[in-house]
């Protein structure tokens, strides 16, 4: 079974040809011809490796009303993934061997394609209290351990979840923030929770636990990685660590390099999300540091909820964004056409770094590697419309939003999964 | 000229002349109160509800006797803060209340931004009685209109308001209206219990009662729960009362004229002492009754239109 994807542009090689034998990369090539091969008219396009993504929920098992692996993994490839990681915060939690099983089966049984990577829990019931079976977990598949919805606010289960899961190649995947700080919060805290009156969380909720992170990871000279960076301090403090030769990562997602805390006016709860949006000027220093490699990647956070979840009052509406499908047009709006990178760096955040961090062979275009790819038209205009989405959660504060960059076919293996 | 809004969700947005309107009309209704026969035909044919999701006798009531004085009919549904979770949605209850022909939807809620969620669903008209720790619109137009009896005009005056102010949508609507009104707002709590950024809305902020107060026209005392307490925003009511409560010591650096007042229920000897609660200068208990003309004039303007 051959592949050629002919006459688009390719990062690092620009306009070339790409053959596809068996599912992987065999050739990439200024012209390449090749008898019996199926080709694929790429003249255009961009074509790029296939998004991978840290951090998602796809709430399968148990929340089905949200979202399941079926149309989470449709979405997914819609939105030019291929691959996702999933955490482990679904019913009952993800915290054996079982549950991941039955989300990698499941995935491959009934998925779109899309090679879905569980992330185990660091606690049993993501109590904060036990250590969930990590080496089980990772031999089914997990990819990492997390407790993500919740911090390990424990430090001592943070050092000995670091500790055992290393045995395994389990990194903790954090998210960051110390929920005494976080206090009921429900917006980023500063002038518009203010002038809202709605409760704040302080930056400083995220950039403590961020810090403790650090120490514990320099200390016992482990890898950690950093959830969802959303304010200006979490970057430094990650900067100043890398500096150092701390083994840190870190991810943000979409809508922290897109929205602010200005959008929470409308007392729209498609807007309310963990850690809350912030200010421009964190915007500014979110893209800094995905452009000097403070920050290795973008991840979705894709958080579908009913709309029962949502059209409530602000506090009480559950937390979370559905990301998936605009995750590429926001973010080549804002990175490439705002002039801050190019399309190639943009591949590195989207997927080589990502897949790097997960240790997976895909992420890249190049010979050997997994036919993982997308052809994207990074100018097509269109406008973000929820409705329209794959995923079962509409919620998202853009909707009605003018983008630019658009994800047209997506393959996993040489096969194509999705084509707008 | 017509009330522009069809809500009163916040005072953010309510202009100058608008104000001006409620607190003429509201003006124009208050002598009803105090005549023989408290009735009128301004809102005959209309209905009134109040939706309380929060326990609050005083507004309730001071809503109730508006809507019925003016010869509404008016009817209230009191729900507990823990239906707010358990119960029918917000927007489905306002629809139902729509579709039983509301003119008008009095809501106060626990949660901020509750009114404008509901009054996104529903045609009637929405004004918002407090929610969460936002607006109490009504309350700061009521004051206002205190203030403006005693002293003939808002421009220029500075208020001085003591107290919870992260949890006070009263301080919060009055900030809103009185800055609108030319008025200059002079703020005092322990750091713990004041928002942050609080000085870009263009008020004074301190942590000593005698330095906000000094030269103030009004002193306006905020109720403090026991609960800020309990979540460990200071140490004891004691020690609470003893800096940043209203008493004659510190009410001496305000104007000699200086009106007090209080949003109420008062706890007497925690956030105001009973002798400035029940001093010459207090206009607390008048304060009450311009709340139902403040309420009576909202009323009519806010169903007057259309017609
Ligand atoms: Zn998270």
């Amino acid at each position: 079974m051959k592949l050629l994807v002919k006459g688009g542009t390719l990062p690092e090689y620009g306009r070339a040809d790409m053959l596809v034998e068996d599912g992987v990369i065999s050739r990439i090539e200024g012209n390449i011809e090749c008898e019996g091969a199926q080709v694929v008219d790429a003249e255009g396009l961009y074509v790029m490796p296939g998004m991978v993504d840290l951090h998602c929920h796809l709430r399968d098992p148990g929340q089905e009303y949200k979202e399941d692996i079926v149309s989470g993994t449709r979405a997914a490839a819609a939105g030019g993934f291929t691959s996702v990681c999933c955490m482990a915060n679904t019913t009952p939690v993800n915290d054996n061997a079982v549950v991941t099983s039955f989300i990698i089966n499941k995935a491959k049984a009934e998925g779109s394609g899309v090679h879905v990577y569980p992330v185990g829990a660091v606690s049993k019931g993501l109590k904060g209290e036990n250590m969930a079976e990590i080496g089980d977990m990772a031999k089914a598949g997990a990819v990492a351990i997390s407790d993500d919805g919740k911090p390990v606010m424990n430090a001592l289960l943070m050092r000995l979840a670091m500790e055992y899961g290393s045995a395994f190649g389990m990194t903790v995947f954090d998210h960051c923030e110390d929920s005494n700080l976080v206090n009921k919060g429900v917006m980023n805290e500063g002038y518009n929770s203010t002038l809202l009156g709605l409760r704040g969380t302080t930056r400083a909720a995220e950039e403590v636990q961020i810090a403790r992170d650090i120490v514990l990871s320099e200390t016992l000279n482990l890898p950690i990685h950093i959830c969802h960076v959303s304010t200006k301090g979490g970057v430094e403090l990650i900067r100043q660590a890398k500096k150092r030769g701390v083994k840190i990562t870190a991810e943000t997602a979409p809508h922290y390099l897109v929205g602010t805390d200005d959008l929470c006016a409308s007392y729209d709860a498609n807007t309310k999300v963990n850690p809350p949006m912030r200010l421009a000027s964190d915007q500014e220093a979110l893209i800094a540091g995905l452009c000097d490699g403070t920050i290795d990647a973008i991840a979705t956070d894709h958080a579908p909820h009913h709309r029962d979840e949502k059209e409530v009052e602000y506090n009480m509406a559950l937390s979370g964004i559905s990301g998936f499908e605009t995750a590429f047009a926001l973010c080549v709006e804002t990175l490439v056409h705002g002039h801050h990178m190019t399309m190639e760096d943009f591949v590195k955040v989207a997927c080589t770094n990502p897949a790097r961090i997960i240790k997976k062979n895909c992420g890249q275009l190049k010979p050997g590697m997994d036919a993982d790819f997308i052809l994207a038209d990074p100018n097509e205009e269109w406008c973000i419309d929820a409705r329209k989405f794959l995923s079962k959660g509409k919620n998202t504060p853009f909707h009605g939003r003018l983008v630019h960059g658009r994800v047209k076919e997506t393959y996993v293996g040489g096969a194509r999964i999705y084509k707008d | 000229m017509a009330f522009k809004h069809k809500d009163l969700l916040s005072l953010r947005d309510v202009e100058r002349e608008e104000i001006e309107m409620i607190l003429s009309t509201a003006a124009s209704m208050r002598p009803l109160l105090e005549s023989p026969t408290k009735k009128t035909a301004h809102l005959q044919g209309k209905s009134i509800v109040t939706l309380f999701y929060e326990n609050s006798t005083r507004t309730r009531m001071s809503f109730e006797l508006a809507s019925k004085y003016m010869s509404a009919a008016a009817a209230n549904i009191s729900a507990s803060a823990s239906s707010v979770a358990k119960g029918e949605t917000l927007i489905d209850t306002g629809k139902t209340l729509d579709r039983m022909g509301t003119d008008v939807i009095i809501i106060r809620h626990p949660m901020s931004g509750a009114p404008h969620l509901l009054a996104q669903h529903v045609n009637a008209a929405v004004i918002n009685a407090g929610d969460g720790v936002n607006e109490h619109p009504t309350q700061a137009l009521l004051d206002m209109f205190t203030i403006k009896r005693h002293k003939g005009h808002l421009d220029g005056l500075r208020v001085a308001i003591i107290g919870d102010v992260n949890h006070s949508r009263v301080a919060r609507s009055n900030i809103f209206g009185l800055h609108t009104m030319g008025a200059e707002v002079a703020l005092c709590a322990p750091p713990t219990l004041m928002p942050v950024q609080m000085e870009e809305l263009g008020v004074k902020t301190y942590t000593r009662v005698e330095e906000a107060v000094e030269g103030a026209d009004v002193v306006m005392g905020l109720r403090i729960q026991k609960e800020r307490q309990e979540e460990g925003n200071f140490p004891s009511l004691r020690e609470y009362s003893a800096f940043f409560g209203i008493n004659e010591e510190n009410l001496r650096y305000a104007k000699p004229d200086a009106l007090v007042m209080h949003p109420g229920p008062m706890n007497r000897g925690v956030e105001i002492t009973s002798d400035v609660a029940d001093s010459e200068q207090s206009v607390i208990n008048e304060q009450v009754t311009s709340g139902v003309a403040v309420r009576m004039a909202l009323l009519y303007l806010l169903t007057r239109k259309g017609v």
